[in-house]
């Protein structure tokens, strides 16, 4: 109806939602008083979403799996051997691998806030920045774990990593069985970023 | 300060949820308030742990139902408008009325591959040794601190063993407060479940520590 056309026309611009709104405003007021150059805000957005990603941490996965030195490195110093990949910068200045073992499994979590290995994971997923997992991560682990559908024996010592400071922690799961061989990129294929929060495994080839 | 943000331990928020194919965005919003936060955050108007206290006072009810890059923009917000680099009157217009207090620095769009891959490192020479190693026994303090901490209600006044030594960080009880970062030893500490919460479970937690958290056995 021609009616309800109109209607819809007038009302394009207040469309926006409050939250698009406040988001368009406070930009705009940023880049007018030319605290901003909004070039480097798009250089950013695009970093985050095209560039750094968990693609990273499986690569510094699959080389701990096939390079004994390299994996010796991670252990003494973490930063020094991720940056030797490229992997430098922005949440992960002072980097820490955690090795899973058949008798340890460790998993991460920011109680306070959303600390999170950005230079080798990317951004944190909604739910590792929502209060029921920095809720409960600490306190019931074994429980969490099950919702991500990972049971441990009762025997195996589950360790959560509480990022209260600025060390960035990466989980190196261990390597599944059935990989002997593999090249490092079809190690990487496996590598989960939960596997590197600690919520997973690595996948195990079919 | 026991804040909103003191999230560990706490019960009530029921389970995780996660998303199957999560997008690194769900709104073009969240992509435009991650990149001005960012750049705002190389301006040097304010440290990273000015930025966590101003989102950790936010609101209990606004805090644990928000989406986390509304945290982000409210908090931003408030930091420009405490410092006068933003006022009522451009946010009631939605463009600049009044006169720009520009911050330290701008970052520029070809500086920002440097800046992201540079960092903030929060590593700093120590002034003194460390009081404690790798194995000692320590016993958290008590901290009601109404300022900046980051030591979490759970962990406070309980007893764990030094993990690591991570050297001596940029101390965030202060540098959140804005009274300079006053660098002091960081550890990685580590509790068992049964000293944490009593439960008889062969797990533990380790959390990241400065000195003035710790006492000695």
């Amino acid at each position: 109806m021609p009616h309800d056309h109109h209607d819809h026309d007038h009302h394009h611009t207040s469309e926006l939602s409050p939250i698009e709104l406040r988001v368009r405003a406070l930009e705009s007021i940023l880049v007018e008083k030319g605290y901003v150059d909004p070039a480097a805000v798009d250089a950013i957005i695009q970093t985050y979403e095209t560039e750094i990603g968990p693609h990273r941490g499986a690569h510094v996965v699959a080389k701990a799996w096939s390079d004994a030195p390299f994996a010796d490195w991670l252990k003494r110093d973490a930063t020094a051997a991720i940056a030797s990949l490229g992997y430098t910068g922005r949440q992960g200045e002072h980097m820490a691998a955690l090795f899973n073992t058949a008798t340890l499994h460790n998993m991460v979590v920011c109680t306070l806030c959303s600390c999170y290995p950005w230079t080798v994971l990317g951004l944190p997923p909604v739910w590792y920045k929502a209060p029921p997992y920095r809720a409960r991560a600490v306190r019931e682990p074994r429980a969490v774990l099950a919702e991500f559908g990972l049971v441990l024996p009762e025997t195996t010592e589950v360790r959560v990593w509480d990022s209260t400071a600025e060390m960035r922690y990466l989980v190196i799961p261990q390597r599944p069985p059935g990989t002997e061989g593999w090249s490092m990129e079809q190690l990487a294929e496996l590598v989960t970023r939960d596997s590197m929060i600690g919520t997973g495994l690595a996948r195990t080839p079919q | 300060m026991i804040g909103a943000q003191d999230l560990g331990g706490r019960a009530g928020f029921g389970a995780v949820a996660p998303e199957q194919g999560e997008p690194v965005f769900h709104a073009a919003w969240e992509r435009r308030v991650l990149g001005f936060t960012v750049a705002m955050g190389a301006s040097g108007a304010w440290t990273g742990d000015q930025s966590r206290h101003k989102r950790e006072q936010l609101p209990a009810d606004f805090y644990w139902t928000a989406n986390y890059y509304d945290i982000w923009l409210t908090a931003l917000t408030q930091l420009l408008e405490e410092r006068g680099m933003v006022t009522e009157r451009d946010l009631a217009a939605g463009h600049a009325v009044d006169a720009a207090r520009p911050p330290p620095r701008v970052l520029k769009a070809e500086n920002v591959a440097a800046v992201l891959t540079r960092g903030f490192p929060y590593l700093r020479e120590a002034r003194s040794p460390a009081a404690f190693a790798v194995g000692d026994t320590v016993r958290t303090i008590r901290n009601e601190t109404p300022g900046h901490t980051r030591l979490p209600a759970y962990a406070m006044e309980r007893n764990g063993v030094i993990e690591a030594v991570r050297g001596c960080h940029v101390f965030p009880d202060s540098n959140g407060m804005g009274q300079g970062e006053d660098p002091r030893w960081l550890y990685t500490v580590r509790f068992s479940a049964k000293e944490l919460w009593g439960d008889d479970r062969p797990d533990s937690i380790c959390l990241d520590l400065w000195e003035p958290y710790l006492v000695g056995r």
